[in-house]
């Protein structure tokens, strides 16, 4: 299991969505994705993308800026 | 037993693809979305950038649509190959920029590279006969067909009754009689097929799903490419014409004003990019200068921004103004009278 980060801040939705798609699609299950976004609404579309995929939400923070902490799913 | 067929369903996040998915559905089909990213697409961006609609909801109407149907979605980036649609339609604009007709072939043939690649079977649209008036006629439905290169593995299930049978009917794996007829702009059959289903609260974007439908945007579009003398455009600069006001003075620059807090904050990330001007003895907004202004064209640009700011009754405005290395100095400008703004600088 290993751990990486994404930057996607300044992209617009769903550029933060599609960066974390085709990212997510080169690790393995039970990698950690973490993604680092400015956009506000990637805090709902990330977490709605990862629910229909089968990923995990480990844990989102909204502060100035978004992290996002994402389980790969099998 | 045998293998489960499967179609891979265009979803903007509206109503009618959301239904043509739901009757593969019903079929028995596995079914898989795909989304394409233009660029255009009005999802989310200005709700994300405006303060003023921060309330409203932020989905993404696609994912939204996925979701409630159980089935997964492909959010695919084609910015770049769109280009080529915008800049050279074969059969032409519509009302305003948009180039519908190249636009859907184009979309379905890349569904069907899609579906070609992960061995899907067949492709699912919303299409109805008649709903629009360049993309989705009767006459427009083979040439989306034949130049997408999807031919008959391409399936209208809202109007398919209305059409040659298709490959998935002719091979027995959906069922040519549970398919609809519907044509014409009437959308109450699909709301009331929605409401059957129990499905409320989809989308009901009022000026379509895409910013080249809008005759503003497109005028800004127009007048991006007059000024650089030819049809070309990087994503800031489509993605720039959706924030702030936009004045050309002279042919060579225009000023892009932020009207508010949250697009200033946006226009703050292309800082680096653009010359760009903000008041320093009153609040104001952040502007970005697109173009190569010379000595006045910054006095000009510097007056339009003191004009709005708070300042803009003062005899006295002092505006900051930060080239794109970096490199600061001040200017003491009046403002610009309202009336003396020919209505023409407008974009």
């Amino acid at each position: 299991m290993e751990r990486f980060v994404l930057d996607a801040r300044r992209l617009l939705c769903p550029l933060p969505v599609i960066r974390t798609q085709n990212r997510i699609r080169t690790l393995e299950a039970g990698d950690i994705l973490e993604v680092v976004c400015t956009d506000p609404g990637a805090s709902h579309d990330i977490p709605a993308w990862c629910r229909i995929h089968g990923h995990e939400i480990v844990e989102t923070v909204v502060e100035e800026e978004i992290r996002i902490v994402i389980r790969v799913g099998g | 037993m045998t293998t489960q067929a499967k179609a891979v369903a265009l979803i903007s996040g509206g109503l009618d693809s959301m239904l043509a998915a739901k009757l593969m559905l019903d079929q028995g089909i596995h079914v898989e979305g795909i989304n394409f990213y233009t660029g255009f697409c009005v999802e989310g961006h200005t709700h994300a950038i405006r303060r003023k609609d921060r309330d409203k909801p932020k989905r993404n109407n696609a994912l939204w649509v996925a979701e409630k149907l159980g089935i997964k979605l492909h959010i695919i980036d084609v910015i770049e190959e769109y280009k080529d649609i915008v800049i050279n339609p074969r059969h032409g604009y519509g009302a305003n920029l948009n180039p519908c007709l190249d636009c859907k072939g184009f979309m379905v043939g890349k569904a069907r590279e899609w579906m070609e690649e992960n061995h899907f079977d067949f492709i699912v649209t919303g299409e109805v006969i008649g709903q629009r008036p360049m993309s989705q006629r009767r006459s427009t439905m083979p040439v989306v067909a034949r130049e997408s290169g999807a031919h008959d593995r391409l399936l209208r299930p809202l109007c398919a009754q209305l059409l040659p049978p298709t490959y998935p009917e002719e091979q027995g794996w959906v069922d040519r009689n549970k398919l609809l007829d519907l044509s014409g702009r009437n959308r109450k059959p699909q709301m009331a097929l929605a409401r059957q289903y129990g499905l409320d609260d989809y989308a009901q974007p009022a000026g379509g799903c895409c910013f080249l439908t809008n005759e503003h945007y497109s005028a800004k579009l127009r007048d991006l490419w007059r000024s650089r003398g030819e049809k070309r455009y990087e994503l800031d600069d489509i993605m720039l014409l959706k924030i702030g006001r936009h004045l050309r003075p002279r042919p060579h620059f225009k000023v892009i004003i932020g009207r508010e807090e949250g697009e200033n904050r946006y226009l703050e990330g292309y800082r680096r990019q653009y010359t760009h001007l903000k008041p320093l003895s009153h609040s104001g907004p952040l502007a970005l200068i697109d173009g190569v202004p010379d000595e006045d064209d910054l006095l000009l640009a510097a007056r339009l921004v003191a004009r709005y700011s708070q300042g803009r009754d003062a005899e006295q405005v002092r505006v900051e103004i930060t080239n794109q290395s970096g490199q600061s100095r001040a200017l003491e400008v009046k403002p610009f009278p309202d009336r003396d703004i020919p209505q023409a600088w407008y974009v």
